[in-house]
C-alpha cells in the first residue's frame, strides 16, 4: 500500500440515469481525489451531481434508474464500481461512513438511536449486546449529544433535528471510518445549529485522522473547513484547487459568482449578488460551455467549444476559456 | 398501555349502546312477529295477542327498548324463542368456535399475505409479482360462498382430504384441527389478497425512504435492509388495514359458519333471524360487535407496539 497514493481517488466517474426512455447523464466525467486527514469540499448549486457523486462513492445511486456509465472510483487501490458487493457492504458503514441531508428522515422512526448504532456495530464490529451499548453511549457523548445515557433509548422522534444530525455523525463514526462523506450536513438546519455541527465535524475529522469528502452549497463553509475544493457545474468539474489558492484567486466565473453570493459581515447592506438564471439539467446537450449562458464573459467561442479542465498552476485546474493559463505559467 | 385500553373502553361504550339500539330497533322494523313464533301455528290471534301484551309488545318503542336495556344490563338477554334456552348460554357455546375460526383463518393468511406481498414489493414488476397480484385480486372478487363451495367439492368430495361438516372438536385436537381447515382456509383465501396488496405498496412506499438509504449505508445484507427497515415499518399501515378490514372478515364468517355447518355466531345469527328469533338475534348481533370491538382494541394496541411515535 501506497502512502502517498490519495485515499480516495475518482477518475472520470460518468453516473446515468435512465428515466422514460431517456439517457440523462447526471455526472459526466468528475475526478478528485482526497489524501488521507484531508478535508475535501465539493461545492455547486443545486442539481449539479453533487449528491449522485458522493452516493456513487457508496455504490448507492439506485439501480435502476441509476448506472455507472464510465470512469473508476479508487478507494485504497480498489475501483469501488466493480468490487463485488460483499466486499462493498463491508465497506458501506465500515471503512466509509456517510451522512445525509436530511436529518429529520434518515433515522429510522421505529427503532431507538441507540439500537440504530448497535447494529451498525455488531454488523462490522461484532460488538454485541452491553459492550455494543456502552460503545453507542460513548459515541452519542463524543456527538455532543446531552445526556447521553438516556437518549440512547430515545427515538429519533424525540430528538431535534440536530440532535438526529448529531446521531447521524455518531453512526457513521461508529466503526471508525477512514473516509466520511457528509452530503450538505448542515443545510437542513438551523443557522446556530449549523455552526454547531460544522465544528463538531471539525474536531472529530482531528480526533480520528478519517478523511473527509464534504458536499455543500455554501462557500462559506468551505472557507472555513476544507483543504481542498471542487467546484461542479451540471455535471462537471469547472475548478479545482486548494482552499486558500481558490479564494485568493478564483478563476472561473461561476466560482466568482458562488463567492460574490456568500453573504458577508462586513458588506455594506443590500442585495445579495446572485448569480442570474440556473443550473441547466446535467444532460441537455449543449456544445460549447455549460456556463456560457450565464456567463457574463462569454463569447462566441464559448458558445461553440467545451473548454477543457487545464492546469492553472500546481494543484489548481480550471475548465474555462478565459482563465488567464500564460499569467500562471 | 393499561390507561390506554382503558380509555378504549370507556370509548366503546357509546358504541355498544349504539349497537343495542340498532340490534333493537332493526328488529323491531323487521317484518315477523315474535309473539306469533312463541305462539306456534296453530294458536289463535287472542292467544298471540295475549302473548304480545305479557311480552310488552304492544308498548311504545322507546319503553321496550328501555325494558330491553335494563335486562341487558343485568346480563338478562333473555330465552330463544326457538330452544327455550337462555341467549347467553347459546351465545356461550357458539363464541369459542367463531374465536377459533378467527384465529385459524388469521393464524395463516396474515403471514402469507404478508409474505406474499413482501415478496412482490421486491420483485416489482416481474413475473413472481405479476402471479401474487393476479392471485389476490382473484381472492378478493370470488364471493367468499363461491370459494367455500369449491373447497367442499375439491379437498371434500372429490379428493376426500377433509371433513366438511361441522366441528369436530376444540382446535387443540386432530379432528378439532381437520374439522376447522377448510372453513378457515375458505375464510382466509378472501383475507390473503387485501394483506398482499396493502403490504406490497407499503412496503415500496417504505424502501424508497431516507431511513432505507441511511440503512445501506451502514453496510446491511439487502434481506436485512427490506425486512427490518422497510418491511417492519410497513406492518404500521398493514396492521391498520387489518383491522379496518375485521367487519368484512366476520361477514365472510357468517357466511362460511352456514356452509360449513359450523356451530359459532355466524351460523347462529343465521338461524336465529330466519327463525325470526328476535333475542337471539339480538345477543349474536351484540356479540358480533363485541368482536368487532375488540379486534379493533387489540389492533391498536398493537399498532402502538409497532410505532413508536403513537403515544402510549
Ligand atoms: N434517482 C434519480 N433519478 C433520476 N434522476 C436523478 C436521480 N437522482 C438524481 N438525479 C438527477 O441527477 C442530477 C444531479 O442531482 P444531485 O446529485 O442530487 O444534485 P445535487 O446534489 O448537486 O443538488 C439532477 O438533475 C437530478 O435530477
Ligand atoms: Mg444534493
Amino acid at each position: 500500500m501506497n502512502d502517498a497514493a490519495p485515499l480516495l481517488e475518482v477518475r472520470h466517474l460518468q453516473v446515468d440515469f435512465h428515466v422514460g426512455g431517456t439517457v440523462q447523464r447526471a455526472v459526466q466525467g468528475v475526478s478528485f481525489s482526497v489524501a488521507r486527514g484531508r478535508t475535501l469540499g465539493v461545492v455547486g448549486e443545486s442539481g449539479c451531481g453533487k449528491s449522485v457523486t458522493s452516493l456513487s462513492i457508496m455504490r448507492l445511486v439506485p439501480q435502476p434508474p441509476g448506472q455507472y456509465a464510465g470512469g473508476q472510483i479508487l478507494f485504497d487501490g480498489d475501483d469501488l464500481l466493480s468490487l463485488p458487493e460483499r466486499r462493498m457492504r463491508d465497506l458501506r458503514g465500515g471503512r466509509i461512513g456517510m451522512i445525509f441531508q436530511e436529518p429529520m428522515t434518515s433515522l429510522n422512526p421505529v427503532y431507538t438511536c441507540g439500537a440504530q448504532i448497535v447494529e451498525s456495530l455488531s454488523v462490522h464490529s461484532g460488538l454485541k449486546g452491553k459492550a455494543a451499548r456502552e460503545r453507542a453511549i460513548e459515541l452519542l457523548d463524543l456527538v455532543g449529544l446531552p445526556s447521553p445515557a438516556s437518549r440512547v433509548d430515545d427515538y429519533p422522534h424525540q430528538l431535534s433535528g440536530g440532535q438526529r444530525q448529531r446521531v447521524m455523525i455518531a453512526l457513521a463514526l461508529c466503526n471508525d471510518p477512514d473516509l466520511l462523506i457528509a452530503d450538505e450536513p448542515t443545510t437542513a438546519l438551523d443557522v446556530t445549529i449549523q455552526a454547531q455541527i460544522l465544528d463538531l465535524m471539525g474536531n472529530l475529522r482531528e480526533r480520528t485522522g478519517a478523511a473527509v469528502m464534504l458536499v455543500t452549497h455554501d462557500l462559506g463553509v468551505v472557507a472555513q473547513t476544507c483543504d481542498d475544493v471542487v467546484v461542479m457545474y451540471a455535471g462537471r468539474v469547472v475548478e479545482q484547487a486548494p482552499t486558500a489558492a481558490l479564494f485568493a484567486d478564483p478563476q472561473h466565473p461561476y466560482t466568482v459568482g458562488l463567492m460574490a453570493a456568500v453573504p458577508r459581515i462586513d458588506a455594506a447592506a443590500g442585495r445579495l449578488a446572485t448569480i442570474p438564471g440556473s443550473v441547466p439539467p446535467p444532460w441537455i446537450e449543449a456544445k460549447g460551455c455549460r456556463f456560457a449562458s450565464r456567463c457574463p464573459l462569454a463569447d462566441t467561442r464559448c458558445r461553440a467549444e467545451s473548454p477543457p479542465l487545464r492546469d492553472l498552476s500546481a494543484g489548481h485546474h480550471v475548465a474555462c476559456w478565459k482563465a488567464p493559463i500564460e499569467a500562471a505559467a | 398501555m393499561i390507561d390506554q385500553i382503558l380509555r378504549r373502553l370507556l370509548i366503546s361504550i357509546p358504541v355498544l349502546f349504539g349497537v343495542l339500539f340498532l340490534g333493537f330497533g332493526l328488529l323491531v322494523l323487521v317484518p315477523g312477529d315474535p309473539a306469533i313464533v312463541m305462539a306456534g301455528p296453530t294458536a289463535t290471534p287472542e292467544i298471540v295477542a295475549a302473548i304480545r301484551t305479557e311480552m310488552g309488545l304492544d308498548d311504545p318503542v322507546l319503553v321496550q327498548f328501555g325494558t330491553y336495556l335494563g335486562r341487558v344490563l343485568q346480563g338478562d338477554l333473555g330465552r330463544s324463542l326457538i330452544s327455550n334456552k337462555t341467549v347467553i348460554s347459546e351465545l356461550g357455546a357458539a363464541i369459542g368456535p367463531t374465536a377459533e375460526l378467527m384465529f385459524a383463518c388469521l393464524i395463516w393468511s396474515v403471514p402469507l399475505g404478508i409474505g406474499l406481498g413482501t415478496l412482490a414489493a421486491v420483485s416489482r414488476g416481474s413475473i413472481i409479482d405479476r402471479a401474487i397480484m393476479a392471485i389476490s385480486v382473484a381472492g378478493v372478487s370470488l364471493p367468499i360462498f363461491f370459494i367455500c363451495l369449491m373447497m367442499i367439492q375439491y379437498l371434500g368430495v372429490q379428493w376426500r382430504l377433509l371433513p366438511f361438516i361441522g366441528r369436530g372438536g376444540p382446535l387443540w385436537t386432530l379432528e378439532g384441527i381437520r374439522h376447522i381447515a377448510l372453513p378457515a382456509l375458505s375464510l382466509g383465501a378472501i383475507f390473503i389478497g387485501p394483506v398482499a396488496r396493502m403490504t406490497r405498496s407499503s412496503v415500496l412506499e417504505v424502501l424508497k425512504l431516507d431511513h432505507v438509504r441511511t440503512a445501506r449505508a451502514k453496510g446491511l445484507s439487502e434481506t436485512r435492509v427490506i425486512l427490518r427497515h422497510g418491511l417492519r415499518n410497513a406492518l404500521i399501515p398493514v396492521v391498520t388495514l387489518i383491522g379496518l378490514q375485521v367487519g368484512y372478515l366476520l361477514g365472510g364468517a357468517v357466511v362460511t359458519e352456514s356452509i360449513f355447518s359450523f356451530p359459532g355466531i355466524g351460523r347462529l345469527a343465521v338461524g336465529a333471524i330466519l327463525s325470526s328469533d328476535f333475542p337471539l338475534a339480538q345477543g349474536t348481533i351484540l356479540v358480533l360487535a363485541l368482536g368487532f370491538i375488540l379486534i379493533n382494541m387489540i389492533v391498536d394496541i398493537l399498532y402502538s407496539l409497532l410505532d413508536p411515535r403513537v403515544q402510549t
